[in-house]
């Protein structure tokens, strides 16, 4: 017989989780316990929310489900910013929380808080283990539900007293929930629908999202894309699952998109969106998209089709079965003419100079070209989200952000989360002076676990793209946006044994990004930034 | 449009919670909810009157299905439904108006369940309409207190939702 909280890591151990994010308290301190003797490694961050978004980065980097655990109450609430955060961007996660003991529930004792209820919202599924001998099959479920279908968080929350209860344990036995039955392959008569329109179509359009990468569709859908000669666009969240400078790659589409991609979902007459769920950001008039275009909608989650655009289309599935399946029927065909309309609009990147300012667009550019192809690029929220989104350029690595929620201070955590889940690939982040603030009590957790992460934080003493909001709608009525006040970055990261530079000329950023490219071990640049640059 | 949507779900703690949870989140507006164990105790029955459009009909059915223990859904085809409340009405009711409101009672296919010196209440199970008339009947007679139990259906012949078991 072993505890609860034996079980537990048992559990975890025989799902392959080899790293777990977390912060301890009272409440889950049996299971901190039961930790101590696994092989499973224990990162301990500095705030629990970092707990969540370091899952979410490794989860999106090594493909599995992250791991994060929490006490009750306080600890249990902080995560909660990091699970909306990874189900707005459908990112699978195990969040395991103490909770205080059964007989107390639901009498406001101390450091109690419904965290199934408060994150009933934000979570795929939930469960609070009161029956002990349920945890196995719980914990079987947990990672079932959370790494198939649309992989979501799925939180597991225990109460102390049931963590301490000795249990037989036993984790060989199918899990099968018969409310949830994900569907993979797609309808053959929908496969044979879409292929006929794209035989029919002149100017077909492939718009790529995060879903390519929840199923490792990357490859199937440069396949697919080559085969056919459809032309691709992303949304932010798709961003890499074909190369930047393939030819059939014309950018990133949205309100903050580029005009190539733009002017290619307005000419299109045949759009198939794959994992791609048509958030505002990327098709900003909904409406008037379907009345030009014939839409295809390739997605796991049925209630995305049709939610937000019409579409003639639909087939639901895993998009990597899918565009298997898609190329098994498929004709070769070439698009001559719709690819050269579309290389027309394809201008190579100029970046306007100006003397002794750089320009964040092109030092993103610059920076991604000469880091390595595999590099894992981790980009935080507000301008520098926007420059980095539309000039890093991605061959075979990674660009990771929070796309559905915009949560400032994910990237340092999920890049620490990034670094542990592929330790030979490197990391880069980039975030604002403002979202740094958020999270640099990380660095500790950096510094801890010995990270090899960069951290260049663009610095415009401003929240940058909140002021442009103001600049552009609000007549220039600047309030509450001067980071006034804000630390001296480089004392900052030396206080953690860090070493930085810091920049402000455009001549300067050659040696420094050689210095940043260069260093072993993690190393902080700061590239001050005219507060007056657009996000575009 | 007023549409009937059956969901059978897993008979745990919170179910109810997640089903009107996302029905407030995602601004579906409920007209009645009914729930129940059904003959297999780990699955209950919700009946959920819903009003909106056809868009809103297929959301509803779709983020339904998207919940863990929701197992399975189905709209009621509108002209092949059983419907019935319960409803109870408390009305006042002096010697003169007895006679009255029985007879009405009776038209009505309804009970007298309880009766004192000056109230009687009046049981009666029909569809929502039916349970309105009633109410405009016995409006006249000054109602007191009214309680009604929401929506629950079945489909016309021999079709079933069921769990396999
Ligand atoms: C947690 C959180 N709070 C507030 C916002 C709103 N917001 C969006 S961008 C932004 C400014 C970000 O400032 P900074 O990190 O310095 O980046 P910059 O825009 O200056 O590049 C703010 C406050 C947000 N996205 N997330
Ligand atoms: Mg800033």
């Amino acid at each position: 017989m072993i505890t609860v909280a034996q079980a537990v890591v048992r559990c975890l151990e025989a799902e392959g989780v080899s790293v777990i994010f977390g912060y301890p308290g009272a409440a889950i301190c049996p299971v901190y316990d039961a930790l101590s003797v696994s092989s499973i490694h224990h990162v301990l961050v500095r705030e629990e929310q970092n707990a969540a978004h370091a899952a979410s980065g490794f989860a999106r980097i090594s493909g599995k489900p992250g791991v994060c655990i929490a006490t009750s109450g306080p600890g249990a609430l902080n995560l909660i910013t990091g699970i909306a955060t990874a189900y707005a961007d459908s990112i699978p996660m195990v969040i395991i929380t103490g909770q205080v003991s059964t007989e107390l529930l639901g009498r406001d004792v101390f450091q109690e808080a419904d965290i199934t209820g408060a994150a009933e919202p934000f979570v795929k599924h939930s469960y609070l283990v009161k029956e002990p001998e349920r945890i196995a099959g719980v914990m079987k479920e947990a990672f079932y539900i959370a790494s198939t279908g649309r992989p979501g968080p799925v939180l597991i929350d225990i109460p102390v007293d049931v963590q301490r209860v000795k249990i037989e344990f036993d984790y060989s036995f199918d899990v099968s929930v018969r409310g949830y039955k994900p569907t993979l392959a797609g309808h053959q008569g929908q496969v044979k629908r879409m292929l006929a329109a794209l035989k029919a179509a002149q100017k077909p359009l492939i718009c790529a999202g995060g879903g390519i990468f929840s199923c490792h569709a990357q490859k199937e859908l440069r396949g697919f894309a080559e085969y056919c000669k459809i032309p691709v666009v992303t949304t932010m969240m798709g961003l890499g699952a074909i190369e930047t400078e393939h030819p059939l790659n014309f950018g990133m589409l949205g309100m903050h998109g580029q005009r190539t991609a733009n002017m290619a979902v307005h000419e299109a007459d045949l759009l198939i969106l794959i994992g791609a769920r048509v958030g505002d950001r990327a098709v900003t008039t909904p409406g008037v998209l379907e009345k030009r275009t014939k839409i295809v909608h390739i997605d796991v989650d049925p209630a995305e089709i049709g939610k937000n655009v019409d579409v003639q289309i639909p087939i639901v599935g895993d998009a990597k079965v899918i565009l298997t399946q898609l190329m098994e029927k498929a004709e070769p065909m070439d698009h001559v003419n719709w690819l050269n309309e579309l290389d027309k609009y394809k201008k190579p990147a100029v970046y306007q100079q100006t003397p002794d300012k750089i320009n964040p667009k092109e030092f993103i550019h610059t920076l991604s070209e000469r880091a390595e192809a595999d590099t894992v690029f981790v980009a935080d929220v507000g301008q520098n989200q926007i420059w980095s989104a539309a000039n890093c350029v991605l061959r075979n690595g990674r660009f990771l952000t929070s796309g559905g929620m915009g949560t400032m201070g994910y990237s340092v955590p999920a890049a620490v989360g990034a670094k542990l889940a592929s330790p030979h690939q490197p990391v880069i982040v980039t975030c604002g002076d403002g979202s740094f603030q958020m999270e640099m009590m990380e660095l500790a957790t950096i510094c801890q676990e010995k990270l090899d992460i960069k951290i260049v934080v663009m610095k415009n003493n401003r929240l940058g793209m909140v002021r442009e909001l103001q600049k552009n709608d609000y007549a220039g009525n600047y309030t509450a946006v001067f980071l006034d006040g804000g630390p001296d970055f480089g004392k900052l990261a030396a206080a953690y044994g860090i070493p930085s530079l810091s920049i402000s000329r455009p001549q300067e950023v050659d040696g420094a990004l050689e210095r940043l490219l260069s260093q072993t071990g993690p190393f902080l640049l700061e590239c001050m930034v005219d507060p007056e640059e657009s996000s575009l | 449009m007023k549409q009937t949507v059956s969901i059978l779900v897993e008979n745990h703690a919170g179910v109810l919670s997640r089903v009107s949870g996302l029905f407030s989140r995602r601004g579906f507006n409920i007209d009645s909810l009914a729930v129940g164990v059904t003959d297999d105790s780990s699955v209950s029955r919700i009946t959920i009157v819903v009003d909106g459009d056809d868009y809103m009909l297929e959301q509803v059915e779709k983020q339904l299905n998207k919940l863990i223990d929701v197992i399975k859904l189905r709209t009621l085809p509108q002209d092949e439904i059983i419907s019935r409340e319960l409803m109870l009405i408390k009305v006042t009711a002096k010697s003169d108006a007895r006679g009255d409101i029985m007879d009405i009672a009776k038209i009505m296919g309804a009970k007298i369940s309880d009766i004192t010196t000056s109230t009687m209440t009046v049981e009666i199970a029909d569809t929502a309409e039916r349970l309105q008339t009633m109410l405009d009947l016995l409006a006249p007679y000054g109602v007191k207190e009214v309680v009604r139990t929401g929506t629950i259906a079945l489909q016309r012949g021999g079709e079933s939702i069921t769990v396999q078991k």
